[in-house]
């Protein structure tokens, strides 16, 4: 399965290994790692990051989060020649510093393995149905979605 | 009549109260706006619905605008904008 939703952690190396283990015609390997960090909020100082917020619980929409991933992989594959791709997102609790999402691509040359891993993130923000919320000391906080998100997503159509 | 299974996610499934329902409604073939309206119209513990900025919705598992025509048997989620990554 190209597409993974799961709580548990990913190594990373081994799953950029694994993209290009059996390939003969492959000469590029992007691939991108998200991390939980302090404030997933807005630029604003928000009263999350103020209390500190320790971490993040992921909501998703079991059935559809996979079918979505796989939508976008499937679009990536019809824009691009691509060998191999590989999308895991974790969902439940998170630590800050702790990996979220990876997104590797496989190709015979680095400009489609670039550009098709940037795609890939750029739809998942705005198309993938998880939902962040930041756990304080003072309580649950709901992360709003960025405007520059849906910016991203739409310079590819 | 129709019978449709409702989801509702994040911000909106706790405000609500509610991860999901089944809903009866009066007519077939109507929109995922018609159903918004026709919940926001229950009563106060529906408010939340009608606040959501933005509010998205899915019918069968896909992204869907408030004009797609939903039918017998659709399973149609609500949620306010999607954050992950």
């Amino acid at each position: 399965m190209p597409v993974s939703v799961q709580t548990a952690d990913f190594d990373a190396g081994k799953e950029i290994a694994a993209l290009y283990a059996d390939a003969q015609d492959v000469g590029a390997v992007a691939s991108f790692v998200g991390v939980v960090r302090q404030s997933s909020s807005s630029p604003q100082p928000s009263p999350a990051r103020e209390e500190g917020a320790s971490s993040l619980i992921l909501e998703h929409y079991p059935g559809m989060t996979e079918a979505a991933l796989a939508a976008i992989v499937t679009e990536a594959n019809a824009r691009w020649h691509l060998h191999k791709v590989r999308v895991i997102h974790r969902v439940g609790s998170l630590q800050i510093g702790e990996q979220i999402v990876f997104v590797g691509v496989a190709a015979a040359h680095r400009g489609e393995a670039f550009t098709a891993c940037e795609f890939i993130m750029d739809y998942l923000k705005t198309q993938a149905p998880f939902w962040k919320k930041e756990e304080t000391a003072a309580g649950g906080r709901w992360v709003d979605a960025r405007d520059a998100d849906d910016a991203a997503a739409a310079r590819w159509s | 009549m129709m019978n449709v299974k409702v989801l509702f996610f994040g911000s909106l499934r706790e405000r609500l109260g509610l991860a999901s329902t089944t809903i009866t409604l009066p007519a077939n073939a109507l929109t995922v706006a018609d159903l918004r309206d026709h919940l926001t119209m229950q009563g106060a513990g529906w408010m939340a619905l009608a606040q959501t900025k933005n509010l998205r919705a899915a019918v069968n598992q896909k992204m869907a605008t408030m004009d797609l025509t939903i039918v017998d048997g659709d399973e149609i989620a609500f949620f306010p904008p999607v954050t992950g990554g």
